[in-house]
Order: structure tokens, then sequence, then C-alpha cells
């Protein structure tokens, strides 16, 4: 999968999971956006490598819209916007 | 002969209620709380019970709770965690000559990896200045850790002070609340700190148990890596019984502070009061900005260590030092630091009381001293001259 990068996306919410390692870049994620509208944009951040095959995986499996990845010097920005009308799979059926 | 224990800076009994509660989850709730059935669940609420309990004692929120296994790991947690998470920012750390040697040593460890240490030097009653700290910051500083007491002579430092200077210079702030959380109020958010390490034994919890309190919103950089406990910040099947026990002390504390604290303090008002008419003994530390069941002393021409058996010998349990230190037979570098010449820091004492402790075992402590001190003189080839208060250093110098 291609990483597609971003800039100045307007998040709702911003999670800092700054030196969290893997699967909490994951939990984290599903644990956020269960808490948003539907709609609304999530900022994760995130200086784990994987996150970034994982968060866009992540959204194809669960039909959340991967908007992008913007670079900071030592973490990543990771946009996700929360899809509308269908709840999210249980995390255990995606396969990472 | 009743044992009379006056070491609480050391350790405290657990308290009944304390292990009636942990029992449980050493037989029949043995689950790992990651699991995902009954046995899991119930640990798991036993834990985040405990998060909740403790974050009610220092007022903060139960998710800015991260249990560790001890007051020394969390310290080494913060100290370690906390500059590490800022080294893009720069590589400089405050700490205090008054630092237990779990932050001491740690940032020690630090300057092996790059970092640049100040060890800021204490006044005579084992105070740090807040202008000193101001005065030790540059554009590299990233951290500053200061105890919120010294376990040695008691001294309560002025942590408030030293957070303002922090928060205004964007200096990520941890100080260590060992001696003083669960031995008198402590509130993060009126103290300011961006972190504060607690120990579950010091206020009759179990061993084994300890926490960080960390600020929402502050980075860390974990200390042990593994699975997903603790927000992913410190892995590790979590201790159960010693958490559940911590939470169970927290509430306990909570609910009693006002009357433990009121009856420690007019048992160590009392020491301070009689054994400084003892000839050649000093107090260490400030006369008031003490925890409260603190009374701690310099005794001249004699070894802390003398006294330790003797006082055993009357059955009564007390500290020389910290206890790495007087294990080590070194000088303090808190009592160095305040200026006490290292002949006196070898009589170091230290009484520490405790809810189990009455008047009436402070007095057998008066009656038994002098004596000891006496006999223990008597012995002393320097017992005729040496060191006296007044050449302790002034505030100025």
């Amino acid at each position: 999968m291609s990483l597609k990068f971003v800039e100045n996306v307007k998040a709702d919410v911003t999670s800092d999971i700054v030196y969290m390692m893997c699967p909490m870049h994951l939990l984290k994620l599903d644990e956020q956006i269960k808490e948003l509208e539907d709609r609304q944009v999530l900022e994760l951040l995130t200086d784990y490598d994987g996150a970034l095959e994982d968060v866009p995986a992540w959204c194809q499996k669960t039909g959340n819209e991967f908007l992008g990845i913007d670079e900071e010097e030592d973490y990543y920005k990771i946009y996700i916007r929360k899809a509308s009308g269908k709840p999210a799979p249980a995390l255990k059926e995606v396969n990472t | 002969m009743k044992r009379l224990y006056f070491d609480h800076v050391a350790t405290n009994p657990l308290l009944p209620e304390v292990f009636e509660v942990m029992e449980p989850y050493f037989k029949g709730e043995f689950g790992n709380p990651l699991s995902m059935y009954d046995l899991g669940f119930t640990a798991k609420q036993g834990i985040d019970k405990a998060r909740e309990q403790v974050g009610a004692l220092i007022n903060a929120k139960a998710a800015e709770i991260i249990f560790t296994s001890s007051g020394a790991e969390a310290n080494n947690f913060a100290v370690k965690g906390l500059a590490m998470s800022r080294q893009n920012d720069g590589n400089h750390v405050i700490i205090s000559k008054a630092e237990h040697h779990s932050v001491l040593n740690t940032a020690r460890s630090l300057e092996k990896q790059g970092f640049v240490v100040t060890y800021l030097p204490l006044d005579k009653y084992g105070l740090v200045d807040p202008a000193a700290v101001k005065g030790a910051i540059n554009k590299d500083t990233v951290l500053i850790s200061i105890t919120h007491a010294n376990s040695e002579v008691g001294t309560i430092e002025p942590i408030q002070e030293i957070s303002e200077i922090a928060r205004e210079h964007k200096i990520t702030f941890h100080a260590d609340g060992v001696a003083t959380v669960g031995n008198m109020e402590v509130d993060v958010k009126a103290l300011g700190v961006d972190a504060l390490s607690i120990a579950a034994h010091q206020f009759y919890g179990p061993k084994g148990a300890g926490a960080l309190y960390l600020r929402a919103g502050q980075r860390i950089l974990p200390l042990i890596y593994g699975g997903i406990q603790e927000n992913g910040r410190r892995a590790g099947t979590e201790n159960v019984p010693a958490i559940v026990g911590m939470g169970k002390a927290a509430e306990l504390t909570k609910e009693k502070l006002p009357e433990r604290m009121a009856h420690v303090k007019t048992l160590r008002d009392r020491c301070i009061e009689g054994l400084s008419k003892v000839e050649k003994v000093h107090l260490t530390g400030h006369r008031t900005l003490r925890l409260p069941g603190h009374a701690s002393f310099v005794v001249e021409f004699i070894e802390g260590e003398g006294m330790l058996l003797m006082l055993l010998s009357k059955s009564i349990y007390a500290a020389s030092g910290s206890a790495c230190t007087s294990k080590a037979l070194k000088a303090s570098p808190t009592l160095a630091s305040m200026g006490i010449p290292t002949s006196l820091t070898h009589g170091s004492i230290v009484f520490s009381f405790g809810i189990g402790n009455e008047m009436e075992d402070v007095e057998s402590l008066l009656t038994e001293f002098p004596a000891i001190v006496g006999k223990l003189r008597a012995m002393s080839p320097f017992a005729k001259e040496g060191w006296r208060p007044e050449d302790m250093k002034t505030e100025e110098s």
C-alpha cells in the first residue's frame, strides 16, 4: 500500500500516543474512533513506524477513511475520518 | 520487651483491612487482567478501582496513574522516561543533592548517555533554593526532578515554587513523592508537577506496589516494553494483589490523614524537644518544614551504627541515614551538602513515627537514648574535641 501524504488537515480530536509501541496504535485508534461522531476526523500522533502500514490497513478493513500522513520531525500525524452509518467491526477481526 | 518501631520512613506494617482486600487475589481471583473471561475481568476491576483510589489520594484522574513495582521504579521511569522523551529539545537535567538514590543514580546513568546533569546544593536545613533552580536552567534544560521531602532529614522542599519556574521555562517537572504521599496532604494539581512518584508501603500498603502520577498529555518513554498493560506505558503482568492493596491503603489514608498527621506530629515534636536537650545532639533538617512523623539528628563523637545496635538491645528500632547509605558506611550526600562534616554525618540518626506508636513509647526513647549516647561517648576517643554546630554553613554560603 502506497503512503499518502497530506498537509493542514483540520482534526476534531487528537490522540497523542508518541512513544507507545505496537499494538497501542491500533487499540487507541479503535478506542478513539468509537468516541467520535460520524464524519469527524481523528489525528493520531505516533512515532511507531508500523503505524504507517497498520493504520491504512485498519481503515480499509473497518470502513473508516484513511486521509493521510503528515510527517513531523520526530513523529507522524495520521488522519482518519470516521465512517458514517455503520459500526466498525471488532478489532480482533483485523489482521495486522 | 515491647518492640518500639521508629523507622516508618523505611517501611510500615500492612494494615489488616488492606490485607483483607488483597487476599482473594492471591487465592481464587488469580486471573490475568488481560484475559477475556470472568477471572480476568475481576482482576481488571480490582486494578481499575485501585487506580481511582490512588488518584483520589493525590487529586489526580485515574488515567493519570501508572502502576509500578515500587517508588524506585517510578523514579527511574520518570527521570529516564521524561528526559529521553525530550532529548530532541535538549540534554540538560537538574536534580538536587536531597534526592534518593533512585533519582540520583538514574540521573548519573543519563550522563553516560550524553545528558548533562546539574546537582543543586542544599542550605543548612536541607532546602533547595528555587532561585538556584532558576539559575541552573539553560536552553538545553528539559527536566527538573526534585524530591518532595528528603527521608534522611525530613525537610519538605518548595515544590510549588519550583514547578512555577519549570512551567515558565517549559521544562518538565518531576517530584519524588515517596516520602510525602500518605504522610501529608499531596495535591498534584496544587503542586503543579508533571509527574510524581509514590510507594504503597509508605502508607500502610504492601511492598511491591508503587505508582507514577503522569499529568494527562505528558509524554514519557517506557522503561519496560512488552504488552499493553498500563496503557502501553509499563509492560508486565500486573501484581494484582499488591495494586489492589495499594488502592485500599490509599482510600484509608485519604479518610484518616488529618488524624494520622496530628498523631505523629505530636510524637515528633516531643521527640525533638526531648532529644535536643541531650548534650551535643543536633536536629538536622528544618524545624517546621518537615515530615509530620520525622525527627532526625546528628550526635557528636559517636557513630550511627553503634547507636542503632544499642537501641536495638532495648528493642528500639531506628535508622541511621538513608537505607542504602547506612549500609555502605558512606557519608550521605544530603548531609554533606548541608554543610555537616563527614565525621558528623556518621553520627546521623532518624526516628520516624507511625500510627502504631504512642506517647509512652517516645518517653521510653527519651529515657533510653541519653544513657546510650553517654555510654558510647565514654568509649569514644573523639569525644574531647570535634565538630561544633556553628561549623554548619550559613544560608548565604
